[in-house]
């Protein structure tokens, strides 16, 4: 076990660079978590940890020891891959094992050892199986097996769940966690599904192009986001963008209702108000927003409306006794302290 | 989409049945098309036999079914000495080929699919182009250098041709394409060097295409004619086509006893394809599967 941190990353393919130079530092025993649109470049920040990739600048260390220049069976991780990279051709019992090949232990010490993670694993009656004979989800767990048979310091996932069913995602989802809880390796785990990443991580670092956007708890960036993006990006549905205008200390909004923030916004300046759908409903309060309801979503207990002002849509929840019904013209108001506040400009956060 | 997909499973091939439905003139038409091509197939093979039950005046009467069937022919071929050298050459050199072919077309092949580096598409190019030259075009350089090195009449001679082909390794080479790269870098992490990455995790994975680089190989070198003829001098060093066409003398060739030959030099190559086919159709399934 170890902590790892990496410093000013770079990574570029011939001319293009997708990494600009990130730098993070992870706890020894923490899960963390990286999200971000495909493309962001989250797994091949994943393969230079794991060394398959050379860096082009920057330094990796893992438990103190810079790891740049050391093969990937030298630097004391295991990965386990997106379409688990188990070897049909190989009983479970030979894939488990496949990592302790080049470990310097008895063969005795070795069985005990796959044992002891199958037992973990609840596969202990599939050991003499081919994957071919698995369920999606069990060879999942093949592929978890095999890395944790070597107990390395760092595992690492590049998007191990995104070739289940979404109900057995949520099972390993669970899986998963709990294994991390029991084992307490640190694990860097890579995904583009902000849910998995809001239920499963310590922290969240949210990657766009290269760059990282913020590091934090689940609820540092969903409450606090450091930006529209990661506003966006994280909580479903989206954050609700609305324009508005600092005059005279306080906010107007395009709808022209006028909120007090309070003191310290930049007078005269162009201001994005995020509000999330939970926090925006019909109501007496100012009103951020109104227009007639255009589709209704109910979801049993509350109701979700698609509300079109100003040329956009924005979503909000009903009561789900008695929502508005479809056509009719509905004022949504909001708590002041619900609100974000972001310059819209370049949409970092005021607030 | 990957490997670890592939569910080798029966209903993959009764799936594979065609629904049943009253024939109609197209499928009569095929299953013409089918027969005719069945008997060209099945012809020479069927005269083959018959010749070689048949006594010499008999050979060139192109009745299938011999007056006087008898076994003579097999008897005197089996008991001249000199188709069991002959025999014993073509095994020697087909299996090493085979043996040789496996290992070197799959390792240049492995290497340039999965490794990058320069001049990588160079080497590649230089390898296809190999194969628009034909064999008889190089069989006179073949033998001026076999002159030069003293390999005239040698198992080495008749074999250093053969030991890597170009087809062999584009074979292998697109084979590889299909093992996803994951696999390669999961046994990277877990500690294997890159030999024993192709052995142990790439190799079982294109078995089929293993298979039949086999039996092409060994088919090709078994059946081999021109390049033997030329290397050879001596009769204890021919192989088998080029043995069974020496018999006979120099008035009359015996048609029975090269069909006798021919007959007994078939079993080897049925033996080859039995053990190997299981994999052929292993890997026709995988195919079908994938995806
Ligand atoms: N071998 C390569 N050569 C050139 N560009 C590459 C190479 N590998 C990745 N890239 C580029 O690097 C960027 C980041 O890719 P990466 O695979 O890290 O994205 P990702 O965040 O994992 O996305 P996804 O969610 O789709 O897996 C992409 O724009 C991609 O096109
Ligand atoms: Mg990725």
């Amino acid at each position: 076990m170890a902590d790892l941190a990496i410093r000013n990353l770079v990574k570029r393919y011939d001319k293009t660079e997708v990494l600009h130079g990130i730098s993070l530092d992870v706890e020894d025993g923490e899960f963390v978590v990286f999200v971000g649109p495909s493309g962001c470049g989250k797994s091949t920040t994943l393969r230079l940890i794991a060394g398959l990739e050379d860096a082009t600048g920057g330094e990796i260390a893992i438990g103190g020891r810079v790891v740049n220049n050391l093969e990937p069976k030298d630097r004391d991780i295991a990965m386990v891959f997106q379409n688990y990279a188990i070897y049909p051709h190989m009983t479970v019992r030979k894939n488990i094992g496949f990592g302790l090949r080049t470990a310097k232990m008895s063969k005795a010490d070795k069985d005990a050892r796959i044992d002891e993670v199958a037992g973990i694993l609840g596969m202990t009656d599939l050991l003499a199986r081919k994957p071919s004979q698995l369920s999606g989800g069990q060879r999942q767990r093949v592929a978890i097996g095999r890395a944790m048979v070597r107990d390395p310091a760092v595992f690492l996932f590049d998007e191990p769940l995104s070739n289940l069913d979404a109900q057995l995602r949520t099972q390993m989802r669970l899986e998963i966690k709990k294994l991390h809880q029991r084992v307490g390796n640190t694990i860097i785990f890579v995904t583009h599904d902000q849910v998995e990443a809001m239920t499963m991580a310590d922290r969240i670092v949210i990657m766009r192009d290269g760059h990282i956007q913020q590091v934090g708890t689940p609820a540092e960036v969903y409450h606090k986001p450091a930006n529209t993006f990661v506003a966006r990006f994280i909580g479903a549905p989206s954050m609700n963008m609305l324009s508005g205008m600092v005059e005279n200390g306080a906010l107007r909004m395009a709808s022209g209702a006028t909120l007090d923030l309070g003191a310290g916004l930049p007078e005269g300046r162009e201001i994005t108000i995020g509000v999330r759908p939970e926090d925006l409903h019909p109501g007496d309060g100012p009103a951020l927003v109104r227009g007639p309801v255009t589709v209704r979503e109910p979801l049993g207990h509350e109701t979700l409306i698609y509300v079109g002002a100003e040329g956009q849509e924005v979503i909000a929840k009903a009561d789900g006794r008695t929502p508005p019904n479809v056509g009719e013209v509905v004022t949504l108001t909001a708590a002041v302290d619900t609100l974000h506040v972001f310059d819209a400009a370049t949409g970092d956060a005021l607030r | 989409m990957t490997a670890t997909e592939i569910r080798p499973t029966t209903d993959a091939l009764l799936k594979t049945e065609a629904p049943k439905k009253p024939a109609n003139m197209g499928q009569i038409l095929r299953w013409m098309l089918l027969f005719l091509g069945g008997v060209a197939m099945v012809m020479p093979i069927a005269y083959m036999i018959s010749t070689s039950l048949k006594w010499p005046h008999e050979v060139y009467n192109l009745k299938l079914i011999p007056d006087e069937p008898h076994i003579e022919n097999y008897t005197y071929v089996l008991e001249d000495g000199r188709f069991y050298w002959w025999f014993v050459n073509s095994m020697i050199i087909a299996v090493i080929t085979t043996i040789c072919n496996v290992i070197f077309d799959s390792l240049v092949g492995y290497t340039l699919c999965k490794f990058r580096f320069p001049g990588r598409y160079i080497v590649f190019i230089a390898i296809l182009s190999t194969l628009m030259i034909p064999t008889e075009m190089l069989v006179i350089p073949w033998y001026l250098m076999s002159q030069q090195f003293g390999w005239l009449d040698t198992y080495w001679g008749i074999m250093f041709p053969g030991l890597m082909t170009a087809f062999g390794t584009f074979l292998m080479k697109q084979f590889f394409e299909t093992v996803p790269d994951d696999f390669i870098e999961a046994a990277r992490i877990d500690g294997l060097n890159e030999l024993q990455i192709w052995w142990t995790v790439a190799m079982p994975l294109v078995k089929p295409a293993l298979a039949a680089l086999a039996i092409f190989v060994f088919l090709g070198n078994w059946t081999a004619f021109i390049w033997p003829l030329i290397v050879t001098n001596s009769v204890e060093m021919y192989t088998l086509p080029v043995g069974l066409s020496s018999f006979g003398d120099e008035a009359d060739v015996a048609w029975e006893l090269i069909m006798t030959g021919a007959a007994i030099s078939t079993i080897p190559t049925l033996i080859v394809f039995l053990i190997f086919q299981r994999y052929i159709i292993q890997g026709v399934v995988m195919a079908g599967l994938k995806g």
